[in-house]
């Protein structure tokens, strides 16, 4: 019998720290039944080798900061069968929008000695904002038992299960304690999409939000309370203005509290 | 209201005393029995329920301070191992666990076979210090799993095997308001043992009363001495001091019109601005039984699994059917909440959904008060 071809997987980067696609190597116990799974086609994290597309599945890590960059994502779109996002940089800009709130050239002109070699467009921007997308899987990082459902689902013609819903549910779910109700310790958890498992509240820390605004988020709400509990404007702004920074919601509600 | 599916009631509940001591050795006669003994301890803040080792693990000398979207753990001046009310935690997490794996497949050629079921685990539990809000909504998640046509296994056999030792309020919380939905504070029936923890002077003692033919079983090996009139005067005395501290009422007469009779009131524009569709709310509150399912697959496409977890009412997905999500403002989910658990639950199941425990108006994370939102809608209309 013909076995069927596997799937070509590719990796591609662009203005990011490689944690995303390291979650993939991170895989450890699951990695060998990926690479039995799909042929792994570009991945410079994990090898030199690179072979030729069309690939059937590209992911995406990284924001897009650069003229050049701008073009390379088209290309990889054209040779893409499917195109999934992952992590915060590619499907919110990453903590390097927090450039879009400034002006970029003054940045460059103090940092680089030589500024007029720095090509650098004046926003980071997702992957989405460029080319279509047919998945975005969130985190700063992403988790890695979401990155292997969504390859799963992908390989076998499914759904993935990475649920909308509110950091909330699983810190209820898997039974640790409010840290904003009973420590009065400020937390972006309600409004925040779940994927972590609740991994901070269940260290009595707060929500940093690193998995992007829920699917329906009332910041404002939630704003008002951290204010009852005793954080000011300025520390909204800082809350909201993490790795998703530039995502929608996050950015809306960053800038109502800015101090103009 | 309790459902009847382990050894029935006993006609009058013989009443006995036990000291700390006996406390220990009902835990020990538990444990000897096969139970896993569950119940209150103090961990990360709060005191919510787990495996418990001993006595020693209950949250002696400690208490809880209550309101809308706070908890506050505090030192009492005293050694109650009882004296709180509830916390964070309730008992559903045991009878109707967050996760649970239904079943497996395995590809077998060009067919597949199911795997499964799971062996049973270790899930012979003894409750320890259920409140009566308590007992009333493992009674409601009874007749929601177990008392119709259609029967949740799991549900059934861990709560078949649960032992039940409830115990009496000495006082209510800020959030409290089982008074006013007649579920509280004193536990009527549906448990195996009920103690009365009386706070003396030296040591706290406990006044027992037995409530089944298990319960009298395990007393067999507990020491203990008659009840006296003063400790039953005593133990009477616990139980009002908890009806009059109630922090909170809610007014029930014709509530089961009051919120279907208006759906269009401003007040659900209003609580919609505040509410975060978090669902702290459905996973806090102990008679929330909605769940999905997940179906997923290993890379390999040769090995499936279907699980089941908690869901609420306040998710997106909760309300998607082909073609788009039905409720999609906080709104109409709130509204849909707040109308099943106090209305519409007596025309599905008979009674009303809420205990009055409290717990979704102390875990909202910006304290909305199921209480007050009915007052408020009641209140416009008078």
């Amino acid at each position: 019998m013909v076995q069927p071809r596997k799937p070509k997987l590719a990796v591609w980067k662009f203005a990011s720290c490689d944690g995303c696609q390291l979650s993939l190597l991170d895989c450890e116990d699951e990695l060998l039944a990926v690479a039995g799974a799909v042929d792994i086609a570009n991945f410079p994290e994990a090898s030199r080798a690179v072979a030729k597309g069309p690939y059937d599945l590209s992911l995406v890590e990284g924001s897009i900061t650069t003229p050049h960059d701008a073009e390379r994502i088209h290309k990889i779109r054209r040779n893409s069968k499917y195109l999934i996002t992952i992590g915060a940089c590619a499907t919110a800009g990453g903590i390097q929008a927090l450039r879009n709130f400034q002006d970029v050239r003054e940045f460059i002109s103090i940092v680089y000695a030589h500024p007029e070699y720095i090509e650098s467009l004046k926003k980071s921007t997702p992957i989405a904002e460029h080319v279509f997308v047919d998945f975005e899987l969130r985190g700063c990082p992403i988790n890695k038992m979401q990155l292997v459902e969504v390859i799963s689902a992908f390989l076998n013609g499914r759904n993935p299960n990475t649920p909308r819903h509110s950091v909330c549910m699983e810190c209820k779910m898997r039974g640790a304690v409010c840290v904003m109700t009973a420590r009065g310790i400020p937390c972006l958890g309600p409004v925040t999409q779940a994927g972590c498992g609740a991994l901070c509240p269940a260290y009595n820390r707060g929500c940093y939000g690193c998995f992007g605004p829920m699917e329906t988020p009332n910041t404002p709400s939630l704003s008002k309370w951290w204010k009852k509990l005793g954080a000011n404007d300025p520390d909204l702004v800082r809350a909201f203005r993490g790795f998703n920074a530039y995502a929608e919601e996050f950015r809306r509600e960053s800038e109502a509290h800015e101090v103009r | 209201m309790t459902s009847q599916i382990k050894s029935p009631p006993l006609k009058n509940c013989p009443k006995t005393v036990i000291d700390r001591a006996g406390l220990d050795c009902l835990f020990d006669s538990l444990r000897v029995r096969g139970f896993t003994v569950v119940g209150p301890t103090v961990r990360d803040g709060a005191i919510i329920y787990d495996n418990l080792g001993s006595t020693n693990d209950l949250p002696m000398g400690w208490t809880d301070e209550q309101e809308a979207g706070s908890y506050r753990l505090k030192k009492r001046s005293d050694k109650a191992l009882f004296g709180y009310t509830v916390g964070p935690h309730s008992w559903k997490k045991y009878l109707f666990p967050p996760r649970q794996r239904l079943w497996m497949a395995k590809r077998q050629g060009r067919s597949f076979s199911i795997e499964n079921n799971d062996p049973p685990e270790n899930s012979k539990f003894a409750f320890i210090g259920v409140r009566s809000c308590e007992l009333h909504a493992i009674g409601i998640q009874d007749r929601v799993f177990i008392g119709d046509k259609f029967i949740d296994p799991v549900y059934k056999s861990r709560r078949e095997q649960a032992f039940i030792v409830a115990v009496n309020c000495g006082q209510a919380g800020g959030a409290c308001f089982c008074a006013s939905m007649n579920t509280g504070p004193k536990a009527e029936s549906g448990f195996d043992l009920a103690l009365t923890e009386i706070l003396n002077r030296k040591s706290p003692y406990f006044v027992v009363e037995v409530g089944s033919a298990a319960g009298a079983e395990v007393m067999g090996d507990i020491p203990q001495r008659q009840l006296a009139e003063k400790d039953e005067q005593a133990a009477e005395a616990v139980v009002a001091g908890a009806t009059s501290q109630m922090g909170r009422a809610m007014e029930v007469e014709g509530i089961r019109e009051l919120l279907p009779d208006n759906p269009d009131h401003p007040r659900w524009e209003e609580v919609a601005k505040r509410c975060l569709s978090c669902a702290n709310c459905t996973m806090a509150c102990p008679t929330c039984f909605c769940s999905t399912v997940e179906d997923t697959t290993d890379l390999t496409g040769d090995h499936a699994e279907r699980w089941k977890r908690w869901d609420s009412c306040f998710t997106m997905d909760f309300s998607y059917i082909h073609g788009g999500f039905v409720r999609q403002e906080t709104k109409s989910r709130y509204r849909h909440w707040i109308t099943h658990k106090l209305s519409t639950w007596h025309n599905q199941f008979g009674s009303s959904g809420c205990v009055g425990c409290g717990r979704c108006i102390t875990w909202c994370p910006v304290g909305i008060d199921i209480t007050e939102e009915v007052g408020a809608i009641r209140a416009s209309l008078s």
